[in-house]
């Protein structure tokens, strides 16, 4: 029995197609996966499903029924319910609260409504707390609401767009677990991630989606992470591993004590210190929301610190402006590049005198070098393959990934000697990723000293040659790339180990073998 | 690359061309529903341009509306709301005229000084909603306005006898300005004379463009008001941009009023134009603030002020005018946002459909291989 059946899904968006000829079926009582990279259209195909876009061909099938939605209404109405990556939820009020909201006619908003809450509760094992407000929770409970609310609304089909990409390791096993629940409750699952190793250890089939249209499908007891990856890139898979290490001795951006405090009072960052040197990548890892944002904010010079001090290359850069920062050699690129990086609306070469317009070649004394910005903008295109009809085009008509990588060319041509790097690949096609992993790793064997933010562990893994945990804006471990696992290090985000965070077994591994290279050993 | 540049140009000629035409049809059903023939006023008003004695007016009005608008773009530049332009105005050109009926200086001096005592009371009044705007979060919008009417009622104190007013029959004014700050016209025969200050209209309007697109400064102020999060991070001190362009939006205000004063008036009396800085925001919309733009819709708005008064002897209504004024703004403001939509989505479009045909730069055609050529836009 099916419970759900797309086929033929065809959605153009200009300039692109973003969903192509996509078929997808879904046995009713399954966990079901959609996998793909960043941008290869799972959440344009999920948004058709659930009524916020309609194909422009195919059909949607529920329960053997042909459908039509216009609105998410009508998906729920069907019994799809949608949990989206960011949840919706209103802080200041309950649990309760949140789930009737919306939907006062189901079960009233009073001991009906708690009564049919609980149950929905105890049978999946969701464990929740009618009356504890929003905000006291955790992501990982905050997830469960969402979940309850999708399930008060009486959904037999759960849609939830990359679960994971939010918790720590030890959470995600949770919600596997819940996921089981439903599915042994007879309700299926639509699972949207790109990560190959939770997918195979919790889906009951895989459907593969590349560049927007469904490539294959996948039973995980048949299938190693291997093969499904090379489905998803549809080529050998690039890896962020870095060969050698190029540490010197010589430091370049110096913390020390450097502490942010919020209005009222609260640390959003204390007693943060650190040292980067020349050829040096320090990745920091963290659950969102601990402080990397506010520690960006303090390097660029966005927020000024409440003590401590920042020093670039023996100067102290504490009270310094975030244009004379960026004067003096810090590079930026921004976790939000709509936000940070870019003028969506500019042509790119304007986007290319964004945060430089005071340096050469975009400046002749206050007269801005129009000839020379754009000159360098087509030198900036080639050299970093940013794919573009021409420079005269605006930043918003590129994709994601081009965008990226036009933001990294602007930065690395300034010769930067110290780079933040918030997501630097985020969003990114697979292509992309591999070049910019590549352009950091030469930065960085002629010297440049990198801060890596990033909440793809493996990236910081390979990419990095020192390891720091942030955790509720402070530094509470650290740790060495070569041997640290993407468990332990999920352990330490959720704050849970704290020190020097060592893999003994692969220690002992590595000591008995001394003589093979240190990064093979992960 | 030239088509994407000839594909800007036709956007932006495109909003105007077709907010002016709904707003023509839109007067034409008023007037249809007033039982009015729908086509007659135009014709009456194009005549009266064809007049040389009103084309003189039209010029000289225009040129207020010009710089009153400039001063409203600048700030729209960078997303903020200078609606004091009304208020900086009038009071810099009676500060102006206080100062020129009581300073003699040798014209060189004395000119010199009346501008730059109009520039600095423009800007000292914008200036208190940028310091509030800075400290206190105030809103430009609200502070503007309400400087408005504090503008309004010092002048009235200002209009006092005891204080710099001169009493001319029923009229208040500032006392006659002497004849050294005054600025002679261009003599257009028996059409009259067009003011001096009109070369200044169109200097403002030179020299906005060069700062803007041509500076630094201009660029740090185009960023902030298209990002301001993205200025930020650029380098730009998002606080002390606001309070430069609120200073220049002000600056530039105080002179909206010194061509009728330095050219005509003399002096600042209950006749002195007023209403000026509101016009210049639905002149700064129509313009889309660019200075071509902004001169061609002050034109337009000024030939429908000095057009319109004909209306009265042939049975119409000259209201008709200030109707298809409004009408002019809103179907600016719902035309432009339709184009620069429709613009940036057909643009993607054409890069989807350049890349897909391997039209990359720096990229020899058909050398793009199949993986990336196909790449899926991100927004």
């Amino acid at each position: 029995m099916t419970a759900v059946e797309l086929a033929g899904i065809t959605k153009r968006f200009p300039g692109v197609v973003a969903n192509h000829d996509i078929h997808l079926s879904v046995r009713k009582g399954t966990v079901h996966a959609l996998v793909g990279e960043n941008g290869a259209g799972k959440s344009t195909l999920m948004k058709i499903l659930y009524g916020m876009q309609k194909p422009d061909e195919g059909t949607i099938a529920v329960e053997g029924e042909q459908v039509t939605f216009h609105s998410p209404a009508d998906a729920i109405g069907r019994g799809i319910g949608m949990v989206h990556q960011h949840f919706m939820l209103a802080d200041n009020l309950t649990v309760l609260e949140n789930v009737v909201l919306g939907s006062e006619k189901l079960y009233g908003i009073g001991g009906r409504a708690r009564r049919k809450i609980v149950e929905l509760s105890e049978r999946y094992g969701l464990g929740a707390r009618p009356d504890a407000l929003v905000e006291e929770l955790g992501v990982a409970d905050r997830q469960r609401v969402e979940i309850l609310k999708v399930l008060y609304r009486g959904a037999r089909i759960l849609i939830l767009d990359e679960p994971t990409a939010v918790l720590v390791p030890q959470e995600v096993d949770a919600l596997f677990a819940n996921l089981r629940e439903l599915r042994a409750e007879g309700l299926s699952v639509i699972f949207i991630s790109h990560k190959l190793g939770e997918v195979l250890s919790v889906a009951d089939e895989i459907t593969v989606i590349r560049r927007g249209t469904t490539v294959g499908t996948a039973i995980p007891a048949e299938t190693s992470p291997r093969q499904l990856a090379e489905l998803m890139v549809g080529s050998e898979l690039p890896t962020p591993e870095t060969a050698e290490s190029t540490v010197t001795d010589r430091p370049v951006l110096a913390v020390e004590d450097l502490r942010l405090v919020a209005p009222g009072g609260k640390a959003l960052l204390d007693d943060i210190s650190f040292t980067i040197h020349e050829g040096e990548v320090l990745g920091l890892a963290g659950v969102e929301g601990n402080g990397q944002t506010e520690l960006i904010e303090a390097l660029i010079g966005l927020k000024g610190a409440d003590s401590g001090t920042i020093t670039l290359a023996e100067e102290e850069i504490t009270s310094w402006g975030t244009r004379r920062r960026r004067e003096q050699g810090i590079g930026y690129i921004p976790e939000d590049r709509h936000r940070h990086g870019l003028l969506l609306e500019a042509p790119l070469w304007e986007n290319r005198i964004l945060g430089h317009v005071t340096e050469k070649p975009n400046a002749k004394g206050v007269w801005l070098d129009i000839k020379g910005a754009q000159e360098d903008t087509r030198r900036i295109v080639e050299a970093y393959d940013v794919r573009t009809p021409g420079i005269d085009v605006t930043a918003a008509s590129l994709s994601g990934g081009n965008q990226q990588k036009l933001i990294v060319g602007r930065e690395m041509i300034h010769k930067p000697r110290f780079l933040i790097a918030a997501h630097p690949t985020r969003g990114v096609d697979v292509g992309a990723q591999a070049a910019i992993w590549d352009l950091i790793r030469e930065a960085r064997r002629e010297g440049l000293a990198v801060l890596l933010i990033s909440a793809d562990l493996d990236e910081l893994i390979g990419l990095s040659d020192t390891l720091r945990v942030i955790y509720n804006g402070k530094l509470v471990a650290d740790a060495d790339p070569a041997t640290i696992t993407p468990e332990e290090l999920g352990s330490a985000m959720t704050g849970a180990a704290s020190g020097h965070l060592e893999n003994e077994e692969l220690v002992e591994q590595l000591e008995e073998q001394a003589d093979a290279p240190e990064d093979e050993a992960r | 690359m030239k088509k994407f540049d000839k594909e800007r140009l036709l956007l932006a000629v495109a909003g105007p061309v077709i907010a002016l035409v709904v707003a023509v049809a839109l007067t034409s059903v008023v007037l249809i529903a007033s039982g009015k023939n729908p086509i007659e006023p135009y014709t009456i008003m194009f005549e009266q341009a064809s007049f040389s004695d009103i084309q003189v007016l039209i010029i000289n009005q225009a040129s207020l509306y010009y710089i009153a608008a400039l001063a409203v773009a600048i700030g729209f530049r960078m997303n903020l709301f200078n609606i004091g332009v009304d208020g900086q105005y009038q009071l810099a050109a009676m500060m102006a005229a206080v100062v020129g009926a009581h300073a003699n200086l040798p014209a060189v001096l004395q000119v010199p000084l009346l501008l730059l005592t109009a520039v600095f009371t423009g800007a000292f009044w914008s200036g208190i909603a940028g310091v509030l705007k800075v400290t206190r979060g105030v809103s430009e919008v609200v502070a503007t306005i309400m400087l408005n009417a504090i503008a309004t009622s010092v002048i009235a104190y200002f209009w006092l006898p005891s204080v710099f007013g001169v009493k001319v029959g029923n009229n208040n004014t500032t006392g006659e300005m002497h004849e050294s700050g005054w600025i002679p016209g261009f003599d257009m025969g028996a059409a009259g004379e067009i003011y001096g200050l009109v070369v200044l209209a169109a200097l403002l309007g030179i020299g906005y463009w060069v700062v803007l697109n041509r500076t630094r400064f201009g660029f740090d102020l185009r960023a902030s008001g298209a990002s301001e999060t993205a200025a930020a991070a650029s380098g730009v001190n998002p606080k002390r941009m606001v309070l430069t362009a609120m200073l220049l939006s002000g600056g530039l205000a105080g002179l909206a009023g010194l061509p009728i004063l330095l050219g005509d008036s003399h002096t600042y009396s209950l006749n002195f134009p007023t209403g000026i800085g509101f016009l210049g925001i639905g002149i700064a919309l129509l313009g889309r603030n660019n200075p071509t733009g902004i001169a061609f819709a002050a034109l337009l708005w000024a030939w429908l002020d000095k057009a319109s008064p004909e209306l009265d002897f042939h049975g119409y209504d000259k209201e008709i005018a200030v109707i298809m004024q409004g009408l002019i703004v809103i179907a600016v403001v719902v035309s432009y946002e339709a184009v620069r939509e429709w613009g940036l989505r057909r643009q993607q479009r054409r890069v989807g459909a350049e890349l897909a045909a391997g039209h990359v730069l720096g990229a020899n055609a058909g050398t793009s291989d199949n993986n990336t050529s196909k790449e899926v836009a991100g927004r």
